[in-house]
């Protein structure tokens, strides 16, 4: 890729860097419980929180950082934060 | 209408997990849409979303020094004037680059009137540079350049009145808001985008790391901000206070004994007398302001 | 068609006919005659600009910065004190790669304060990354306007572009000046299309941070852009030729140098007066010539180093002091004529805009046929 005159770059390549390798503890989303109300995805710091074809949400687990504060505010309890394997 | 399926900030960014700051970017771009012409000032926001060649930022975005955002921001509506283009342009800057460094051209840029919107995600400190103070860090918070210790008790002055300065020249609308309030942000922020001249919204925006609390706790703390009286969520339309986010309030001491920056009022010592001044801020601004939900008494 | 007309007001016409359309200028002594006019011009609908009254001169520059990113023709004017609270700006739309036009009025730098000229200002910025032109006279002052912006926006080039002319010796004086047309310098200079600019329909981040990765790297690119700006000087120059017969082709420009053995280099208005002196010491029997430097940057080093290599002795006047070192216009001289046996002297003078005459000049050849330079000239000892 060339080099960009001045220092610019279109949109695209942060998505090049996987932050998902950042997480200690991963969320467990429990459709069971969930009201699709899309709390956790407004909130999510990283956006990546998605909503499926059922209205269900998850997150995209090569982004999450883990940091739980989707866990945190939903407010069916339906999501629990879990060691992550390593 | 605010679409808050609008997704213009990308993943891949480098804030850290819970960062107040970045959930209000994400917030702020759904309400301004993506006809907004971002400017951001250097500070963590730019510095998270911006290492060359990864950018985070799916509308222009321009970043070029840390107190000129409103400068720039002024030429870019010139520009835009001049070509007849519909964009809007939006100022994202810290507290750092807003309160301080940057007073000369956003102060500047509203006495012109210009035809923009100012939004400081307000972390109450120059946090991308390593928890220092500034003018809007609240009183008796620790920072590194505020410390508590032996002969001190941290920040010594209370925060400044941004809002109040900007409404006094002449802003026709400006707000607070903040991330505990997700849906009440996206609105302010289309207000203000789509008011013709300087707005301003002052968001507040906790932090974790420099504020000291787990990342999951971001959305309660800046809760607890409100509900302490210690933030007040409200808009000024052409100078007058018009709506007031009204609360039960709870003592100051629910927010302050959650953050390690202001330990140092309870341990090793309670310090009565600092968490009574920072009580009586909170009474001030829910007398000024006007918070309080009254509770009918029960005969 | 030829005017009589103040040097800053002919600036303010060029800069009009240039039709930029954001102006951001803060007003400073002596600059200040221009930022009126063009002020008046928009006032009275001769000039569709917006004009930004800007609070400082560093909002000036962040704002000219902001309009040619989002795709306009932007213009400042400043000199000495302004331009150094401009310094910050100055590299960033350096580095931003944004093609500003800036004026300086040529003026001193406090302390002690000074509103009198010297060249102290716009030098102390030559490693910003900026083109810059010195004039020599109003006509040049003017000129230099299309072809900075004819250069600067060239696509090899995409640059910021000073034009320095000496402070009240130049902005403040009258002289007869051939102004172009409107037509005419639409014909010369194109509209403003930058490859790149800040729209909702093609988004891009500017002003992104760069890494030790990256960073030698784009400095690099930004040098080689303005040393590729010599040969779009030279074109930008042939087309002015072609045109209106004036030449600014070269970036410097001999004056009765063909068989001198003293050889004077300078910069801007001090030219004409070394000129007269040359007419003078000539008919004398002395043999000196003047190399004038009208681009600074780039540095012509290859056009100076071939243009003085036959000399017997180069005396340098600088309107400017590197403090604790010498002239800077010397110490890039020498550079260029490293290893070339010819000796370079330097004559500090003129500071704080105290005159240089005819016998001032002719006192500097003898003091360099003697050997004797690197001096502080006109020193007045009685008052230290």
């Amino acid at each position: 890729m060339a080099l960009a005159i001045g220092c610019r770059a279109r949109p695209g390549k942060a998505a090049d860097n996987r932050t998902g390798s950042w997480r200690v503890f991963r969320p467990a989303f429990d459709h069971e419980k969930c009201s699709k109300c899309g709390t956790c995805s407004l909130i999510c710091p990283e956006g990546c929180i998605l909503e499926d074809e059922e209205g269900f949400f998850d997150p995209d687990y090569a982004y999450c950082k883990g940091c739980g504060l989707c866990a945190e505010e939903c407010p069916k309890e339906a999501i629990e934060m879990k060691q992550e394997e390593k | 209408m605010v679409d808050k399926d609008l997704e213009l900030f990308d993943c891949g960014h480098r804030a850290c997990g819970g960062c107040g700051a970045a959930l209000a970017a994400r917030l702020v771009l759904k309400g301004a849409g993506k006809n907004a012409i971002v400017v951001s000032s250097t500070g963590c926001m730019e510095v998270f979303s911006t290492p060359y060649p990864e950018t985070a930022w799916k509308v222009p975005w321009i970043h070029s020094l840390f107190e000129n955002a409103s400068a720039v921001a002024s030429g870019i509506d010139a520009a835009l004037k001049k070509q007849g283009r519909p964009e809007k342009v939006v100022v994202m800057a810290g507290d750092g680059a807003t309160f301080d460094i940057g007073m000369l051209c956003i102060s500047g840029a509203f006495e012109r009137g210009h035809n923009f919107t100012y939004i400081c995600y307000d972390n109450e400190a120059y946090m991308n540079t390593g928890i220092q103070r500034s003018g809007a860090t609240p009183y008796d918070a620790s920072t590194t350049t505020s410390p508590a210790g032996s002969h001190s008790f941290g920040n010594k002055r209370p925060k400044k009145d941004m809002p109040q300065i900007l409404a006094a020249h002449g802003a026709p609308y400006v707000a607070t808001g903040s991330i505990a309030y997700p849906a009440d942000l996206m609105q302010k922020i289309e207000k203000a985008v789509n008011t013709p001249g300087p707005c301003y919204v002052q968001l507040h925006a906790p932090c974790c790391t420099g504020w000291g609390f787990e990342g999951n706790q971001t959305l309660a703390i800046a809760k607890l901000a409100i509900e302490t009286g210690l933030w007040v969520n409200y808009e000024m339309v052409d100078g007058k206070v018009t709506k007031v986010r009204k609360v039960v309030r709870k003592p100051v001491e629910e927010y302050l004994k959650t953050q390690k920056r202001f330990r140092h009022l309870f341990k090793p010592k309670r310090q009565d007398a600092e968490i009574a001044t920072i009580q009586a801020l909170a009474d001030r601004n829910a007398e000024k302001f006007g918070i309080d939900i009254k509770i009918p008494k029960k005969e | 068609m030829l005017e009589i007309t103040e040097g800053s007001h002919a600036v303010a016409d060029a800069v009009r006919l240039c039709r930029p359309q954001v102006v951001a200028a803060y007003p400073i002594t002596p600059q200040t005659h221009i930022v009126e006019a063009l002020a008046d011009m928009v006032a009275n609908g001769r000039l569709d600009a917006d004009y930004i009254t800007v609070e400082s001169e560093f909002s000036a520059l962040s704002a000219c910065l902001g309009a040619s990113a989002a795709g306009s023709r932007a213009y400042s004017a400043t000199t000495s004190q302004g331009l150094a609270l401009m310094f910050e700006v100055c590299f960033n739309v350096a580095g931003m790669r944004l093609p500003i036009v800036m004026s300086i009025a040529n003026r001193a730098l406090g302390a002690p304060l000074s509103i009198w000229n010297d060249q102290q200002d716009s030098i102390s910025l030559r490693d910003s990354g900026w083109l810059q032109f010195y004039a020599e006279d109003n006509q040049e002052a003017t000129d230099l306007h299309y072809i900075a912006y004819r250069v600067a926006e060239d696509p090899a080039v995409l640059l910021p572009a000073m034009v320095c002319f000496d402070g009240f010796i130049l902005s403040h004086t009258y002289e007869p000046v051939e102004m172009l047309s409107q037509e005419d310098a639409d014909r010369f200079l194109p509209k403003f299309l930058p490859p790149e600019r800040l729209d909702a329909n093609d988004p891009i981040s500017f002003g992104m941070y760069a890494t030790p990765e990256y960073y030698l790297e784009f400095r690099y690119a930004t040098d080689k852009a303005l040393k590729d700006a010599r040969s779009v000087i030279k074109k930008a120059g042939e087309e002015f030729k072609a045109m209106f017969g004036r030449d600014y082709r070269a970036m410097v420009e001999g004056y009765r140098l063909e068989d001198a053995g003293t050889v004077i280099v300078a910069m801007g208005s001090i030219c004409g007066t070394i000129k007269d002196a040359i007419d003078e010491m000539r008919a004398e029997g002395k043999n000196v010539g003047l190399l004038k430097v009208r681009v600074f940057r780039p540095f012509p080093g290859e056009e100076i180093r071939q243009a003085l290599s036959k000399a017997k002795r180069v005396a340098v006047l600088d309107k400017n002091v590197s403090l604790g070192a010498t002239g800077a216009v010397a110490l890039e001289v020498r550079n260029a004529l490293y290893c070339s046996g010819v000796p370079v002297l330097d004559y500090i003078l003129g500071l704080g805009g105290r005159d240089v005459r005819k016998k001032d000049i002719r006192e500097i050849v003898t003091l360099a046929e003697k050997g004797s330079g690197d001096i502080f000239y006109g020193l007045r000892k009685e008052v230290l």
